[in-house]
């Protein structure tokens, strides 16, 4: 695991990408934020967005919407400013349980260079303390899906009150995880002996989350890039490790976690050894499944490189090509290095030329998004939704053999069609 | 700026991919910030196209708008042309890229490439979906006509040939257009009309070309089509149909307006049996279906054609009609003021599920907006318009125009409600001690805690004669929840008004009344002791007022 970071050459495409933009991470955010507004500011293309990537999350009362430019405010007859206020004072209104709203900035507020760190100030001082109003931009211009959920989270970093200095040293998972991952991970730290352990974003906004010196903390998501950057200007250690995807992983991560806090490395596999054989026990079948499959990863989320590892490493399925919207090598330093080297790395992406390389190289299995995903079925090549990746729970021991199933179905739904 | 939650319709560019998309051999580049290809999905997912959408996305970053984002369209225009070959390339802006105005008509037109190339201003911060496939299409029609320079004086013989027509609307992502076309084509095909082009539908600039060759166009969707026939109308002459064929006496109507249109006999595309509609409502069973009160919520052309099929063909009260449509806000106005209602023109899905929670029809006939709202309300829906879902592209054939449209049409929308027959056995017994809507199904055995539960209520039943009983208690159990929704929903309405109360007797004699007239006789009860200042409603008072109104 410690080879040199670079011994992988990486493919640097630009071009036509078929990725979602930052706005999506709303449709987890505010699931995962009880008490959060999202408030788009945008155009109609960014709301069908997202009504489009939320789909049948339409039964619930939404807890984002899309403040829509039109013309006047673009003509100036409108202060974009005022009419911003009116939306906010009209939202707030109806919703008077939101405790922190969100002005999520697009490609059309951002081109117009409207300030929205201004605007989320001003209607701050007004709001705060019922409501905390901050901003970030999940514009595609900037941000690619999960780059969302970054940019969110690192503009929630710099107001965490400060930790007290003078306390032992504190444990913070950072990345939104569903709720049953989080209990199940926390029970995990329990057992090795790290009792107290946060978890950002936290359920509520109004839970406290300290960050200081005293912070270590462990990425839960690879993606996470600007967030870490700011909990580490605030004195917080990031704990360098696997991502928790698959049974090796998850181990690596949370023995990563036990060594930063001093805990001797055989009370950590003691902690985690039943965990850990189920895992590899529910494991076991879909490796015999899935051994030799070749599998192609076009970029999304990021998560690309991490699933790439578990399923090359605990599965034996075989790399071809590993797509990823954005490659940050610090981050992944431990998940390049346990990366077979024949692997074709690429980052960014020109989706014509990869469509090519993809049926050229012929794979068992397409990881793609859903634009993709029809017409290369329709070819006849198998393929995996990525953005079930991201809306599954598929963090830590109990859930590695749901992960390695969700690349295994759609492998057995063409086994079992005979028509 | 405009808070919205949903919006019915997608922005401009959407509805030109819906065009191309719907056509061969045209090639859309788009200039549009990455994220905007989520659209592709719309077709690959809800549509399960086998193909992607023929759109290459220019995909600009921040870093190249200091830059130049003109040559990233340029080298995105040359590389699509190259590489799909596509007969015809329509080019032009979303929303993020009209701000940044790189004139994409202006640069595709400096590539020098020799087929037709097509500019799209379609301004995203006015206009929507349906304006945006609408002047696509025209675009593209005057675009592929005018480049194939067909004259506008062009000859069109009928001599020893049969007449001739075009079918202009559907498109990529429609609700029901592929089967519509099939169908509106049997129709023509009955009266002895010839199809020449299906546009966009299938359609090659080629095709497009060729329009102006037959003697008239059927617009099945105007509002996807009103703009291109109307060009083709006024240069090469051609008439234009006005009538969408969507239920039994539109389609009749339909049928005569185009067999005038082409010279022929109407006769053989009237025959009474062409639909079942008319019998099935005509039939017994189908006598609960009058004046069942129906919101109604959709494009202009389906929501107006569903309010005359629900008045005219099955016997219901329209009470709600509206559309999202604000370009056919006109006749859609007139339509409700000739029913007796106001209608609700609106983008706003709050405003539109506030109109439907007031209300409270027996059924709401809406997209799949309004079933998420009849949904949370607990009222019965059928979906009758886009915006779509993966569900309104089912694998059998169900078409909404024509005869056999309206079949289906009769189906989807009795389907939500419950068979005549069903309702009446379930109301006549409703008192029966081992027939009450709590008793539990006798082959389940002991009664549920769900049972239980629901046995509490006191207006009809005594929760001591509880016994188990017949099969059909699992559908009066499903009965009963609505029915005490509906109930609780009126009772708090008139809390609310304040006004007038009921006594415990004539509550209970209410509840006695069957259900699906009840809330109609709580109503008029209400208004009539309103109307006199009587304060507390006694069974009395139900009953002058149950005469007064049926004088």
């Amino acid at each position: 695991m410690n080879a040199p970071l670079s011994h992988i050459p990486v493919l640097r495409e630009r071009g036509q990408r078929e990725v979602f933009c930052g706005l999506t991470g709303i449709v987890w955010l505010h699931r995962k934020v009880q008490d959060a507004f999202f408030l788009v500011v945008g155009s109609r293309t960014c709301a069908h967005l997202i009504q489009s990537a939320a789909g049948v999350m339409i039964f619930a009362e939404p807890r984002f919407a899309t403040a829509i430019i039109d013309e006047r405010d673009l003509a100036g007859l409108a202060d974009a400013n005022d009419e911003l206020d009116r939306v906010v004072t009209q939202l707030l209104a109806r919703r008077p349980d939101i405790r922190l709203l969100f002005l999520v900035g697009s490609c059309p507020s951002e081109v117009i260079k409207l300030d929205l760190s201004r605007a989320a100030e001003r209607l701050n001082t007004q709001m705060w303390p019922q409501t905390r109003v901050l901003n970030y931009s999940g514009s595609g211009i900037e941000t690619t899906f999960t780059q969302g959920e970054d940019a969110c989270l690192a503009s929630w970093v710099p107001v965490l009150p400060d930790a007290p200095s003078n306390t032992a040293a504190e444990l913070m998972v950072v990345g939104s995880l569903p709720d049953i991952v989080e209990d199940q991970l926390r029970r995990q730290f329990a057992a090795m002996g790290i009792p107290k352990v946060v978890f950002f974003p936290p359920r509520r906004s109004t839970e406290t989350v300290h960050v200081g010196s005293n912070t270590r903390f462990l990425l839960a998501q690879p993606f996470l890039s600007e967030t870490a950057r700011l909990l580490e200007a605030r004195g917080a250690q990031r704990i360098p490790a696997l991502f928790p995807f698959g049974a090796e992983g998850t181990a690596a991560w949370l023995a990563a976690a036990g060594k930063s806090f001093g805990i001797a490395e055989s009370v950590c596999i003691e902690a985690s050894a039943a965990a850990m054989r189920r895992a590899q026990r529910a494991l076991a079948p879909f490796k015999e499944e899935l051994q030799g499959k070749k599998v192609f990863f076009f970029p999304d989320s990021q998560l690309e490189i991490p699933l790439a590892r578990f399923l090359s490493r605990e599965l034996g399925m075989v790399l071809t090509e590993v797509g990823t919207p954005y490659l940050h090598k610090t981050h992944l330093a431990e998940e390049l290095a346990a990366l077979p080297s024949e692997v074709q790395l690429s980052e960014g992406q020109d989706v014509e030329r990869q469509i090519d390389r993809c049926r050229a190289s012929q794979p068992d299995l397409v990881v793609c998004g859903l634009g993709l995903a029809n017409p290369f079925e329709s070819e006849g090549m198998a393929t995996k939704w990525s953005i079930e990746l991201v809306f599954s729970p598929v963090h830590g021991f109990e859930q590695a053999a749901d992960l390695a199933e969700l690349f295994a179905r759609p492998l057995r739904r063409r086994q079992r069609l005979k028509i | 700026m405009k808070l919205t939650l949903w919006t019915y319709e997608g922005p401009p560019h959407v509805g030109a991919m819906r065009v191309v998309t719907g056509m061969r051999g045209v090639h859309y580049v788009l200039h549009a910030p990455q994220g905007d290809t989520y659209a592709d999905l719309l077709f690959t997912m809800i549509e399960r196209r086998s193909e992607r959408p023929p759109v290459t996305y220019t995909s600009f970053q921040a870093r190249d708008l200091g830059g130049d984002t003109a040559e990233l369209f340029k080298t995105a225009a040359r590389e699509a042309s190259e590489r799909f070959k596509p007969d015809a390339l329509v080019v032009g802006a979303s929303c993020t890229a009209e701000l940044i105005q790189d004139d994409p008509g202006g640069l595709a037109e400096a590539l020098g490439l020799s087929i037709p190339v097509i500019a799209l201003e379609l301004p995203a911060y006015q206009k929507k979906e349906h304006w945006g496939a609408a002047e696509t299409l025209y675009r593209l029609v005057r675009g592929c006509v005018e480049h194939a320079r067909v004259p506008a004086n062009l000859e069109r013989n009928r001599e020893g040939r049969a007449p001739r027509c075009n079918i202009l609307g559907p498109c990529g992502l429609g609700y029901r257009h592929r089967d519509d076309v099939t169908e509106i084509s049997r129709l023509l095909q009955r009266l002895g009309i010839e199809i020449s082009v299906v546009a966009p539908f299938g359609a090659s600039p080629a095709d497009l070309a060729r329009l102006p060759e037959a003697d008239f166009n059927v617009v099945l969707y105007p509002e996807i089509a009103e703009t291109a026939a109307a060009w083709l109308e006024k240069t090469y002459r051609q008439p234009r149909t006005k009538i969408v064929p969507i239920g039994v006496g539109a389609t009749q109507d339909f049928v005569r307006e185009v067999a005038a249109m082409a010279g022929v006999d109407p006769t053989p595309a009237l025959a009474p049996e062409a639909s079942r509609l008319p019998w099935y409502s005509h039939s017994v069973d189908s006598t609960y279906l009058t004046g069942k009160r129906v919101f109604i919520f959709g494009d202009a052309s389906h929501a107006m054609a569903a309010a005359r099929i629900a008045k005219e063909e099955m016997g219901f009260d329209v009470v709600g009609l509206g559309t999202y449509s604000r370009e056919f806000a006109r006749p859609m106005r007139e339509l409700a003021t000739s029913l007796g209602i106001e209608a609700l023109i609106t983008d706003d899905y709050l405003e539109v599920e506030e109109r439907v929670a007031e209300l409270h029809p027996d059924l709401v006939l809406g997209t799949q907006m309004e079933r998420h709202i009849a949904k949370r309300l607990g009222v019965p829906c059928s979906v009758i318009s886009a915006p779509v879902h993966v569900q309104d592209f089912p694998a059998r054939f169900a078409p909404q125009m024509g005869y056999e449209g309206a079949n289906v049409i009769f189906d989807s929308w009795v389907q939500p409600l419950m068979m005549g027959l069903e309702e009446h056995l379930l109301n006549m017994f409703k008192e029966d001690f081992e027939f009450h809507p709590d008793a539990p199904a006798s082959h389940l055995g002991a009664p549920t805690s769900a049972a239980e539960a629901r046995s509490t209520d006191f207006r009809v039943t005594d929760a001591q004669n509880a016994a188990p009983m017949g099969a059909s208690a699992d559908s009066v159990a499903v009965l009963k929840e609505s029915e005490v929704a509906l109930i609780e929903k009126e009772s708090t309405a008139s809390a609310l008004n304040g006004q007038v109360s009921w006594a415990n007797d004539a509550e209970k004699e209410l509840g006695r009344i069957p259900f699906f007239v009840r809330g109609k006789a709580r109503r008029n009860t209400e208004n009539y002791a309103r109307e006199r200042g009587i304060a507390i409603i006694s069974v009395e008072t139900l009953y002058e007022a149950k005469a007064h109104l049926s004088r």
